[in-house]
């Protein structure tokens, strides 16, 4: 895959906070990651906490390059809405995919493949095995 | 037969009832879940009303399809998705037609209301809206009568179950003894249909 069209990332969380420094957590510690989007999509729209389907819309069109976009959520409504998202088939870009990762680890091992110029598949696989790493 | 003002009047009807238990809503929610039920349906429902005033679209299937549209764009909770599932599913089963009998309706709402399994991933006895939806679609082919009354009747017998779904299933054992949510304003919404279907003679 071609270092030119990076993977884009989305992060959803209930929270804008959260979303917007797990963002800048992922590419803090990606190093060169400038290339790969990473956008927040946090909160509710007036600033609430929540999920909303027009930030996560308009979120995974700005991280779009063409490459894909990965998407992870941290609970709930925000896994529930990207589900209800891309049911309706014409809401997100072309080759958008909701990746089964923990938020904040899945989030930092995204951006890292992704900053490598993986696909979305190798990107997806990088997330998911976040689920793996042992702390104890 | 059941045509598109029939069914803009069972949204209409919905959401008056959503704004007038509002408070009963979010107070359920409050002891298991996160007190925001009412508050969030409130604006769905809101918006929903609002978007059918504006666009009038002329197909039961459209109604219900623009309706779940607003509801997974505004309601910002769990229930946004869930609802906004179940009515897209519904409308998208019932087509383009301009008008649908009773039996139509029943089978394109047990799409619907699988819609809502698969996305949120529960069955009966998780204690979630699914308790009031599956027995309403089951009696639909009695009446709307008595879809009203299985819904309620589900809605209730969510008291002494366990969550094993959404937020309230992370309080175990605690979760036992409060009536869901979710599936109370499930029978809110088949009520919501009753009454439509009472107030035209059928």
């Amino acid at each position: 895959m071609s270092e030119e069209r990076p993977v884009g990332i989305v992060l959803v969380s209930h929270s804008a906070e959260v979303a917007a420094s797990v963002a800048g957590l992922a590419k803090g510690l990606a190093g060169g990651a400038a290339t790969v989007p990473v956008v927040p999509a946090g909160g509710t729209e007036d600033g609430g906490l929540g999920t909303s389907s027009e930030l996560i819309a308009a979120a995974a069109a700005s991280a779009d390059r063409g490459a894909g976009v990965a998407v992870l959520t941290d609970l709930g409504s925000a896994v529930l809405t990207v589900k209800a998202l891309l049911a309706e088939g014409d809401e997100l870009p072309d080759g958008t995919r909701l990746v089964d990762a923990p938020f904040l680890e899945g989030a930092v091992a995204a951006v890292v493949t992704a900053a490598a110029g993986a696909d979305l598949d190798a990107v997806e696989a990088a997330a998911a095995e976040a689920y793996g790493y042992r702390k104890v | 037969m059941l045509d598109a003002d029939f069914f803009r009047r069972w949204m209409t009807t919905a959401a008056a009832s959503v704004d007038r238990e509002a408070g009963r809503l979010t107070a359920l929610d409050s002891a298991i879940g996160d007190a925001d039920h009412g508050s969030n349906l409130q604006r769905g429902f809101t918006a929903v009303a609002a978007a059918l005033a504006k666009e009038a679209p002329d197909t039961p299937g459209a109604v219900l399809t623009l309706a779940g549209r607003q509801l997974i764009s505004t309601v910002g909770g769990a229930s946004g998705p869930l609802y906004g599932t179940l009515l897209r599913r519904t409308g998208k089963a019932l087509g383009d037609a301009a008008e649908v009998g009773e039996e139509q309706l029943a089978a394109a709402l047990r799409e619907g209301v699988d819609g809502v399994m698969k996305l949120g991933g529960a069955a009966p006895g998780d204690k979630t809206m699914i308790d009031a939806l599956v027995p309403a679609v089951d009696a639909l082919g009695s009446g709307f009568a008595a879809a009203r009354t299985a819904a309620e009747e589900g809605a209730r017998a969510t008291t002494p179950l366990q969550a094993r779904k959404g937020r309230a299933s992370y309080l175990g054992e605690r979760s036992v003894g409060h009536q869901d949510p979710g599936a109370t304003s499930s029978a809110l919404l088949i009520a919501a249909l009753a009454d439509t279907a009472e107030a035209d003679g059928e």
